[in-house]
């Protein structure tokens, strides 16, 4: 069971029992919805930007306990960052969970976040946490809606 | 039909998982319990030296050359369409055309059946129970034609109304698709009545065997349906082969669904002559080693017996039944009064992913998801169920690891 409690580590369990920032935001000034046509999973974000920063964000949907802890983390990772700084927190979170990004090198801005970095050996669930990540990279960018069908980084080079 | 007899206690159940290398094997550093049939199921041994033998021995290019190889590999190659007529009990071995799988099979009957006989306003019945396999290849027709989908309503225990199934058929019914057994749910239905019904309107009738052909006998003939398809490797087969069954004359009066090299009998560049049945519609090198070992996998289910298969896989679904429903908060969807060896589950409060992920770890393989069959899950309210499905190689034993599995899961979540 080690491995397994690697990966559902407590606070992920929590944040899925407990989703932080969870429903919507009235009048949200960027929003953007993902899915996982594979397995039903479904984000709504809205986020408010004030100044270039992200004052308000909320998701709603459905989705597994990996996708949902992920999102619920991310709203309270990203609340309050620019959206430069948002990005970069995508990129990095996607290395992490693809396995491209070496924690160990540091000097990345993940955090609390790493407690995601066991996907990277669950090549079918690597999607599920990046779903969220991929759905505020889209709403920052103002694409309305992305999907993750047939590509783990939808994002990557081969997408 | 043959009737065969058996006492499912003697079922040597150790002796055929003898058959199977693969379920030797250690996933996640335990024993895999292997619950994935309906996805697909595993090969035994006698089908894996078959192919061994015929690519080591026997391999050429059939229905072309004179040379020894060319005719060897022909006639196995034929030799396995007749298996598949004795398997089916149809009357004919040119009613058995090869295909790449049942998905390939209800294309070319969509194409070549549908495409010439269903036009405008014309209605295709469905059922609510239906593989995207059989949905999508008669939406898009429909979008083609302007043909019209009715669909045939179910109850919450997941069994087709037979009520409203009659009386969806009028004038302009013109075709009956349906899935002979639900591969999400396991519901088996009750084809015979509907194809007699369907041909009381004079309506012709597919049956989507993916889900029957491995578990029960099946008597095209006795069934009366007018095609039936279904995919070799759900059967101990190899992937990359199917087989569609149709009735002579239906397929004769049928187009061509892929136009090359064997389905003709002459070719200028003003005009083709299509050959006869059933090379019309194998158009190009067919996957001939996958067929002769379809043929190998018949062969051997026919040595344990279709209908031993069903008792014994009955026991493992009686009794897998009896375990999921005593546990505390786990829902079983689909309840039919007739199922195939197929459960589908849910536990409250955690995603089918993460059950299948932590099954996995449990060395329990799963299928997790909306198993093609999306409106089966809008139906029941759910985006995804976690499925078990069994075949005559699983054991009592393993459904004990199934649910101690559940059990591992809900203590960590709770």
């Amino acid at each position: 069971m080690s491995d397994m409690r690697q990966l559902y580590q407590e606070v992920i369990l929590d944040h899925n029992r407990k989703p932080r920032n969870f429903g919507s935001i009235p009048g949200a000034n960027h929003h953007a919805e993902g899915h996982n046509p594979l397995c039903g999973d479904h984000i709504k974000l809205t986020l408010n930007m004030q100044d270039d920063r992200i004052d308000a964000i909320a998701f709603e949907g459905e989705g597994c306990a990996i996708c949902k802890a992920s999102a619920s983390m991310m709203t309270g990772a990203v609340k309050g960052k620019s959206a430069q700084d948002a990005e970069v927190m995508v990129d990095e979170f996607r290395g992490m969970a693809t396995g491209t990004l070496d924690l160990d090198k540091g000097g990345n801005h993940l955090g609390k976040l790493k407690v995601f970095a066991g996907v990277k050996d669950l090549p079918s669930r690597v999607k599920c946490a990046i779903l969220p990540w991929h759905t505020l990279h889209a709403a920052l960018n103002s694409e309305s809606s992305i999907s993750t069908e047939g590509a783990a980084d939808p994002l990557g080079d081969n997408a | 039909m043959k009737i065969e007899r058996m006492n499912v206690e003697s079922f040597n159940v150790e002796g055929v998982r003898g058959d199977f290398p693969i379920l030797d094997l250690q996933v996640s550093g335990k024993p895999l319990v292997y619950l994935d049939n309906a996805a697909s199921s595993q090969m035994p041994q006698p089908v894996i030296d078959r192919i061994v033998c015929y690519q080591t021995r026997e391999h050429s290019n059939i229905h072309r050359a004179v040379h020894y190889l060319s005719e060897l590999a022909t006639r196995e190659y034929e030799a396995a369409r007749v298996k598949v007529q004795h398997f089916l009990y149809a009357k004919e071995s040119r009613e058995i055309i090869f295909t790449r799988g049942t998905t390939e099979a209800i294309n070319l009957v969509m194409h070549g059946y549908g495409r010439a006989f269903i036009g405008k306003g014309d209605e295709i019945i469905l059922s609510a129970l239906e593989h995207h396999a059989n949905i999508v290849p008669w939406q898009m027709l429909a979008n083609e034609k302007g043909a019209v989908l009715r669909v045939i309503p179910m109850n919450d225990a997941g069994e087709l109304l037979i009520d409203e199934f009659e009386s969806l058929f009028n004038a302009k019914t013109k075709f009956l698709a349906l899935t002979h057994v639900s591969n999400a749910l396991g519901t088996v239905n009750p084809v015979k009545g509907m194809i007699e019904f369907a041909h009381k309107h004079g309506v012709p009738v597919l049956l989507d065997g993916a889900q029957s052909a491995p578990h029960q006998v099946v008597d095209v003939q006795d069934l009366d349906c007018d095609f039936y398809a279904f995919s070799g490797h759900k059967m101990c087969g190899p992937t990359g082969i199917g087989v569609l069954y149709g009735k002579a004359k239906l397929l004769e009066k049928m187009q061509p669904y892929q136009g090359g090299g064997d389905m003709i009998l002459s070719v200028t560049f003003e005009k083709t002559t299509y050959n006869v049945i059933p090379s019309k519609f194998e158009a190009g090198t067919p996957p001939i080693m996958a067929a002769i070992a379809l043929g190998a996998a018949i062969d051997y289910l026919n040595g344990i017996g279709l209908a031993n298969i069903q008792a014994y896989e009955k026991t493992l679904l009686d009794y897998a039944t009896e375990r999921i429903s005593a546990l505390q908060d786990v829902r079983i969807i689909g309840k039919a009064k007739h199922k195939a060896a197929v459960i589908s589950f849910e536990i409250d409060g955690v995603h089918p992913h993460d059950v299948g992920t932590i099954l996995n770890d449990e060395g329990i393989a799963i299928r997790t998801g909306h198993h093609c069959a999306q409106p089966v899950m809008q139906f029941y309210g759910v985006p995804a169920t976690a499925r078990a499905s069994f075949a005559f190689y699983n054991t009592r034993q393993e459904i004990d690891k199934l649910v101690d599995g559940i059990l591992k899961v809900q203590e960590m979540f709770s």
